[in-house]
């Protein structure tokens, strides 16, 4: 068995265990089943409710998805602004801050006001709310280049969107990816905060509906559920970038001499 | 050509002096010419004066060298040459005209070869094919043809033509000096600015690629300006040796090499060879008192 392949089981068994013990401690403990429920029952509770769950599963993928793809849009195009041009990164940096460091919890009911409840402010708060950082990761890429690097462009006379083309965006990739999957994680939280507030629509909403029925073992399926989605885009993105990116990591040929 | 430096450190503005541009046909007019160029970093007290006025020709096919101690200048007269820097002062001609407006193609290989580590070498050595005229205009056209083939055959030339395909890091450093000479020539420049090249590299490996550069410039015949401060690569190398003072650098000896080309490499222990870079060493040893 290889070390990786140990790793893992490990790792698989401590998630086994995780639920196991918690399992264990309800039954021990005889914690009732509408404070915390049992492993058992949610699984249950998973397995007969899918067919609702479904399509709200997918309503909020779409609206994660939809809100990522458009604020990765924005964000590569503001980033590669302000990370080639010192002016532009000195003047927008600010108002960038500004804007990010508000919580977009305070932003939902401004979207509600202008759009309506439902899906709109589900895919603008994920939008918002993932901008940020790939502006960040884009224009360090971009500002942090290698001088070298883009000499050898600049000694044959290149322009300068020749240099940001062939030296400055390949450079940035690396970084790139690494802020989509905090982005992606991101969206995902923006596009279930404005369901579970004005939505009636998506996990969130039946998370939220579920909880003022009493259906506990329904919120903590819902849970269960986002965690799944949560991981199965991290990953994915994670995927992408090991695939991308492959010469930033050194592949595992060895070196020529 | 607009060339914006973003050494934002250079106060001194660019020389208003209209540059004395020798007429004649192109191929005729020197390949490179500084006229009392100087370069100054900052300025008031914190100035630092990296070259001195400088005033150095160089004809077209010519292969000169410039030795000096550290500091004095050299890498400065090619950051120059390839309108990385603007002259404080004076003006600095290529091809007979202002620096801006180039007419001559060039290629130059720094100390570290830079390849760009997301492209394989053969990618890397086509690069001065998709940015330079008129190799740039059927780049898509030809890159997966002629292009391709000509890439390969410079490669072959140094002996690398089985890596075309790896990537950087998977070559050792003196194979990466050597896809970085194919890089500088690809695009059949006119003027070749080598600086230290071979510095990084051990006493094998440099012996073997200044045979190879030899080959490079007696075959195609571009304008090379080498930057070094190996005293034999400069007497093995070049057809013309500068010896520059300390900082702040000026020129203080120009003398051609008489040595015929081409030269073998044993020639690096004949009685003249030794005595012309014993002379060298003294003088640049008196400089540095």
């Amino acid at each position: 068995m290889t070390e990786a392949t140990r790793i893992r089981m490990m790792s698989l068994s401590l998630i086994v265990g995780f639920f196991l013990v918690w399992e264990g401690l309800c039954i021990l403990l005889n914690v009732s089943d509408l404070i915390l429920p049992r492993p058992s029952e949610i699984l249950v509770t998973l397995w007969t409710r899918f067919p609702v769950l479904w399509p709200h599963i997918l309503q909020t993928l779409y609206s994660t998805l939809t809100g990522f793809t458009l604020g990765v849009i924005i964000g590569v195009s503001i980033g590669v602004m302000i990370g080639t041009s010192r002016v532009a990164y000195g003047v927008a940096y600010p108002l960038l801050v500004g804007f990010s460091s508000i919580p977009k919890v305070a932003v939902v009911p401004i979207f509600v006001l202008w759009f309506g409840s439902g899906t709109t402010p589900a895919i603008l708060t994920a939008m918002v709310i993932c901008v940020f950082p790939i502006v960040v990761n884009i224009s360090t890429g971009l500002a942090t280049t290698e001088p070298d690097l883009e000499d050898v462009l600049k000694t044959l006379g290149a322009s300068k969107r020749e240099i940001l083309w062939n030296v400055g965006l390949p450079r940035t990739m690396p970084y790139f990816f690494a802020s989509l999957k905090v982005a992606i994680t991101l969206s995902f939280v923006g596009a279930v905060l404005s369901e579970t507030v004005a939505s009636n629509r998506g996990i969130g909403n039946v998370m939220m509906t579920a909880s003022s029925n009493f259906q506990v073992s329904l919120v903590f399926a819902g849970l269960i559920v986002l965690a799944l989605m949560g991981v199965a885009l991290y990953a994915f993105f994670s995927f992408l970038e090991s695939r991308v990116t492959g010469w930033a990591t050194r592949g595992t040929d060895i070196a020529v001499t | 050509m607009n060339m914006t430096s973003d050494i934002s450190a250079q106060a001194m503005p660019l020389s208003t002096t209209p540059p004395a541009s020798t007429g004649g046909p192109v191929h005729a007019r020197p390949a490179l010419e500084l006229q009392d160029a100087s370069v100054v970093f900052g300025s008031g007290p914190q100035a630092v004066t990296a070259l001195s006025p400088t005033t150095l020709r160089m004809d077209r096919g010519d292969f000169l060298a410039l030795v000096g101690p550290s500091g004095c200048g050299k890498s400065t007269i090619l950051r120059l040459a390839s309108s990385l820097i603007q002259p404080s002062s004076g003006n600095i001609l290529l091809g007979g005209r202002e620096a801006a407006a180039k007419e001559l193609r060039i290629g130059m290989a720094f100390q570290n070869p830079t390849m760009l580590p997301w492209l394989t070498i053969e990618k890397n050595v086509m690069l001065p094919l998709k940015i330079v005229e008129p190799f740039k205009r059927s780049f898509q056209r030809d890159r997966k043809g002629a292009y391709r083939d000509r890439v390969h055959a410079l490669l072959a030339q140094v002996g690398l033509k089985d890596f075309a395909g790896h990537f950087p890091w998977q070559l050792s450093g003196g194979m990466l000096q050597r896809a970085n000479l194919c890089r500088a020539l690809i695009h059949d420049p006119d003027l070749l600015l080598l600086d230290e090249p071979f510095g990084a590299l051990d006493q094998f490996t440099r012996e073997e690629l200044w045979q190879i550069l030899q080959d490079l410039y007696l075959d195609r015949k571009p304008t090379v300006l080498l930057v070094t401060h190996d005293l034999r690569e400069a007497g093995f190398l070049a057809r013309r040796i500068c010896v520059m003072s300390a900082r702040p650098g000026r020129v203080i000896s120009d003398k051609p090499v008489t040595l015929p080309q081409p030269r073998d490499i044993g020639v690096i222990y004949s009685p003249e060879f030794v005595e012309m870079t014993q002379g060298l060493r003294a003088l640049i040893a008196q400089i540095r008192k």
